[in-house]
């Protein structure tokens, strides 16, 4: 047993005997001879909270759509858990992508019903608590909602999973300020322990203070990989401030 | 306990965790012998990632300034010197910084002192 706390932190993403949550080996994607994915190199450690940080059509979204099975690359691979990708990463990654899917014609209590029937780790309780907070009932048509209040609730399915890793594809994506604290309140106080989460995202200010690291990501390629206190330290600016300088080398900012 | 706790986002947070939590521990906000909240709590009430309040809380172990007992969780140090070791500390600091800023506007030591005695309790 461990006798400080700081170290324990510490022995559960590295134990030596587990691999990595999620590993990219020179993942490259090829569509119609655009190169969207360059050669990717990355891990994804466990119990950690990532920033996964580019411009629109920097590759974010098609990265994530791989670890999801979702996009087969044209070559490399991405191994979850130290297996290849397949029916058990799926098992234990919960994904927000960027679009709903959502058949909108259903009731809030189908689409539970739904992700119960799907996946194993859904916590109903959980989904449930969280949607009487919405103050969404249980017998409305998902049609019928606000695009806002479909993403609530979309975010709080996938959150109601006990997933090992929760990817988020822009959950922040043209939403108001207070949406936004609700998202990263669930987010808080629902990922379970030791588990880790991607966060896509071009609006940086709104989320980097929930980030342990961050992934810079351009024209498909990832420039840096950093502790984001680390990362602060070194440069005396904000992450946002950061990624602005590296993206915008024409606009100085004051 | 931790409510309107603000950020600022160019430096490290667990830092600034760090010198919030020790301020409510030397002034008695959080009083000697005081069992914190939960990990998870204090990251969720400052809204902050769980592993940043880790390391804030870690470093505030480092110093003494809490301890850990053993599956019941974190605790404010009984040991009253050092708390009052640390506060003189931090008010040494303060004490210095307005001595400097005076001098930087052409006050000597003893002016500013006198200055802080006449008009110092005054808005």
């Amino acid at each position: 047993m461990p006798t400080k706390i700081a170290k324990t932190a510490k022995a559960t993403q590295s134990a030596p005997s587990q691999p990595p949550l999620v590993e990219c080996k020179n993942l490259t994607k090829i569509i119609s001879k655009h190169i969207i994915l360059d050669d990717i190199n990355l891990t994804i450690p466990r119990g950690k909270i990532i920033g996964l940080l580019g411009r629109n059509g920097a590759g974010k979204s098609t990265l994530l759509k791989t670890m999801n099975d979702l996009i087969v690359p044209s070559s490399g691979q991405v191994l979850v858990d130290g297996q290849p990708i397949g029916v058990a990463s799926k098992r234990i990654i919960s994904y927000l992508p960027e679009r709903t899917y959502l058949d909108k014609t259903m009731h809030v209590a189908e689409a539970i019903k739904c992700f119960t029937e799907f996946y194993d780790d859904f916590d109903i309780a959980k989904a449930q608590k969280l949607i009487e907070n919405l103050d969404l009932n249980l017998d409305q048509k998902i049609s019928t909602m606000s695009k806002g209040m479909q993403e609530k609730l979309q975010l709080t399915l996938v959150m109601s999973r006990q997933a090992k890793l929760y990817i988020l594809d822009e959950p922040l994506g043209g939403i108001d300020p207070a949406t936004r604290d609700y998202i990263l309140d669930t987010i808080l106080s629902n990922f379970a322990d030791g588990a880790s989460m991607i966060i896509s995202t071009h609006l940086i200010a709104d989320i980097e203070r929930i980030l342990d690291e961050v992934i810079f990501i351009d024209q498909g390629k990832i420039l840096l990989t950093a502790d984001a206190d680390t990362l602060r330290t070194k440069h005396h600016a904000s992450i946002d401030e950061i990624f602005r300088q590296k993206f915008n080398h024409e606009s100085k900012i004051s | 306990m931790m409510d309107n706790f603000n950020f600022q986002s160019d430096r490290p947070i667990y830092i600034q965790l760090v010198e919030q939590l020790e301020l409510y521990i030397i002034s008695g906000k959080i009083p000697p012998g005081e069992r914190l909240p939960s990990v998870r709590d204090l990251a969720l009430t400052t809204k902050v990632n769980p592993n940043t309040m880790q390391r804030a809380l870690a470093e505030l172990e480092d110093l003494k300034l809490i301890y850990t007992e053993r599956t019941n969780g974190k605790y404010v140090t009984t040991n009253t010197k050092l708390i009052t070791k640390y506060r003189e500390k931090f008010a040494s600091e303060k004490a210095r910084t307005y001595l400097t800023d005076m001098q930087k506007l052409g006050f000597d030591s003893k002016t500013a002192l006198d200055f802080l005695k006449a008009k110092g309790g005054i808005k």
